[in-house]
């Protein structure tokens, strides 16, 4: 009878040590493959690059990451891959989300099963507000748009014309922008919607250069065609007629930047992180990354979002002594935290559970080690401009 | 020397195959949402047999009438009318009346000239989309659904229970459908067309009639596939039009095998099964392994996988 209570307590004691060293499962969808599939790749080097720095377990809870796929805006295919990974494979947290359809698919699905979701780039404006589970480490369109704003304002600059992709985010840019630069005082002279599918930018850049603004607003998602377009504004002669160019990130991604040679060089945008950021978190981070990615590429905005959301992640699951079931209890641990990011100070914000965070005014320069994005201006802690 | 398969038999394989597939319910209850995704592209695959492989009408745009079922549905839900059936019923009458218009240009071209238009016509409705914005949610997707309760009794679950439930009855009502259509005299009037257009005419078949109501029906249940995924998932974007999907689908179909009637659906459960494995093995190369596997099956021969199958069974019939 003995032996078998002693076993019993055994086996007990067994079940509980078990259940204690379950992992933590965090359900990573992203785009891994086609054209976006650079995106998937910072991302994981991001998350890598902190486990590196601060164990592959946390609370005693090993760390697992379940990569999913979802290619390109493929909302139906995201949203299918989420619910999967909340009933099949009872995951903690779900992170990733390139792109701004996949996210809002997914968001009642975190609403339902109130597992909380870290969005580590999809970048319209209202994304948090479609679930109180969601929190965002990444950054908005707006917050980019809102700040080369105000800089042209604080500039010589009294007419811009604004050119930008014809779709949701572009449209966002353009609105964003044209809202804080006519409210300083700035005039938009003219702007240009262009369609999103293989544009030609020659006609577009000759109709800007004969109106002569004072700077040029230029919108068109990283990778390709912002490259196009910048050698437009380059084959036009906009610059020599002295029309500023000016931009987010998107058009200066640390990603291709090296790529990009002289084209890009001088160039005036507005971001939260730029490779090049003076710290010496953002040193040991971009080292750590480096050993991660084999040194290409080197880290860009999605690499530090990804980075940074594994530490919110890391501190709240800490925090909770390893136990994050309760999605409701992890959710108030994240709102209103902040810390130091390899970017800067950042914040989940109390209010709505969205990124704030400095935004940078940068000039693209050849610092002798490849192109750098070099940071000469700071708004300190900018709120989401782009939710009303 | 090929098994022969009695006549009975087939249809008694019919039925088990359906049995099978309401069966999966059972059998996967954590993959519903695969299941259901794949029922969808089922239908959506056998709404491109009836053009495709019966009519022989040659179409790049066919989720031209997939997203459209998948707004109409959508925005129905989102004006504050967001019961299921309903959804439905906008999405198969819409789509139908709207290609009945558009066959007058399709079935007076030639191949080619089709596979033009139709990629033209899907080129257009994309933008047109893309550019309204402040009805469809443009490039950010149409948000907000919330479905009714199917029959005002069964809520749509976080498992997909009801989802699943829900989209296999109305495929396979469809199904019998299409099924009744393509084996009536209609049907084979189809195939005698696609078979040899000149002397249909000959014969005093009204050959251009016959094609546009195929066209029409084809769009009408492709439209109602896409307003299934759009209440299933509560969301519809841009995705549901683009060419992709139409090349998606093309695919699914010819590797099932066309003019089978069956084809669409083997092709639906190969395809998307195959590519979910490969997707879970290796998220950032599984389409050099899909690619290298869907030329594998082409390998094998003209006729996808039923038509492999049909070298090696034959029913009685034929």
């Amino acid at each position: 009878m003995a032996r078998l209570a002693a076993t019993l307590l055994a086996s007990a004691l067994f079940i509980g040590q078990a259940a204690a060293a379950e992992p933590l499962k965090l359900g990573f969808v992203a785009p891994m493959s086609g054209a976006q599939a650079e995106y998937g790749l910072q991302m994981m080097n991001g998350m890598k690059t902190y486990m590196a720095q601060n164990g592959d377990s946390v609370a005693g809870r090993e760390v697992e990451i379940i990569v999913k796929d979802s290619g390109g805006p493929n909302p139906d295919v995201a949203k299918r891959l989420t619910q999967e990974l909340i009933v099949r494979d009872k995951v903690d947290f779900l992170v990733g989300y390139g792109f701004s359809p996949n996210a809002f698919a997914a968001a009642p699905l975190a609403t339902d099963s109130e597992t909380p979701l870290i969005i580590f780039n999809a970048a319209t404006s209202s994304i948090p507000t479609k679930s109180p589970f969601i929190a965002r480490v990444s950054m908005t369109l707006a917050q980019h748009a809102y700040g080369i704003a105000k800089w042209a304002n604080g500039e010589d600059i009294k007419t811009v014309y604004t050119l930008y992709a014809d779709y949701a985010p572009g449209r966002d840019a353009n609105a964003q922008f044209t809202k804080i630069f006519t409210e300083g005082g700035g005039e938009i002279v003219g702007e240009i919607g262009v369609p999103l599918s293989s544009p030609d930018f020659g006609p577009y850049m000759q109709r800007i250069k004969d109106a002569k603004p004072d700077a040029i607003f230029m919108w068109f998602p990283s990778g390709e065609l912002a490259n196009t377009m910048l050698k437009a504004y380059r084959a036009r002669g906009l610059d020599d007629d002295g029309i500023v160019a000016l931009g987010t990130s998107d058009l200066v991604d640390d990603n291709s930047l090296d790529s990009m040679g002289e084209d890009a060089v001088g160039l005036i945008t507005a971001a939260h992180y730029s490779a090049a950021h003076d710290s010496e978190l953002n040193k040991a981070f971009v080292k750590a990354y480096d050993e991660v990615s084999g040194g290409s590429p080197r880290p860009n905005f999605m690499g530090v979002a990804a980075y940074d959301g594994l530490a919110a992640i890391y501190h709240v699951t800490e925090e909770l002594g390893g136990d994050v079931s309760d999605g409701k209890k992890v959710m108030e641990l994240l709102t209103g935290l902040t810390f130091e990011s390899p970017r800067g100070p950042i914040e989940i914000s109390a209010e709505d559970r969205d990124i704030v965070q400095n935004i940078y005014i940068r000039e693209t320069k050849d610092t002798g080690e490849g192109l750098y994005n070099i940071e000469f201006e700071t708004m300190p802690m900018v709120v989401d401009p782009g939710k009303d | 020397m090929p098994l022969t398969l009695p006549r009975r038999g087939l249809f008694a394989l019919e039925i088990l195959f359906w049995i099978a597939l309401a069966a999966s319910f059972f059998v996967f209850p954590d993959r519903l949402y695969l299941l259901t995704q794949i029922l969808i592209a089922a239908l959506f695959a056998v709404s491109l047999d009836i053009a495709l492989g019966y009519a022989g009408i040659l179409t790049l745009g066919h989720a031209v009438f997939f997203g459209m079922g998948a707004y109409a549905a959508g925005l129905l839900a989102k004006a504050g009318w967001a019961e299921p059936l309903t959804g439905l019923a906008l999405a198969f009458v819409l789509c139908g009346l709207v290609a009945y218009a558009l066959s007058v240009m399709i079935v007076r071209a030639g191949e080619l000239t089709q596979l033009m238009v139709t990629i033209a016509v899907g080129a257009i409705v994309v933008e047109i989309a893309n550019q309204a914005t402040p009805i469809t949610g443009g490039s950010d997707g149409l948000q907000g659904i919330s479905m009714w309760p199917v029959l005002g009794a069964f809520d749509f679950d976080l498992w997909g229970k009801t989802a699943f439930v829900y989209t296999f009855v109305v495929v396979l009502a469809l199904f019998i459908v299409v099924r009744r259509m393509l084996q009536s005299p209609y049907g084979l009037a189809l195939k005698g067309i696609h078979g040899n257009r000149k002397r249909m005419y000959a014969l005093g078949s009204p050959v251009e009639g016959r094609l546009r109501f195929a066209y029409a029906a084809s769009a009408a249940i492709a439209g109602v596939a896409g307003a299934l995924l759009a209440q299933t998932t509560e969301f519809v974007g841009l995705d549901t039009l683009s060419i992709d999907r139409s090349a998606a689908v093309l695919i699914i179909l010819v590797l099932g095998g066309t003019g089978r009637l069956y084809g669409g659906i083997v092709g639906a459960i190969v395809y998307m099964v195959v590519h979910d494995f490969f997707a879970d093995l290796s998220p950032e190369f599984w389409m050099f392994w899909l690619g290298l596997f869907l030329m594998a099956i082409v390998m094998i021969g003209s006729g996808g996988i039923l038509g492999g199958l049909s070298r090696l069974v034959r029913s009685e019939r034929s």
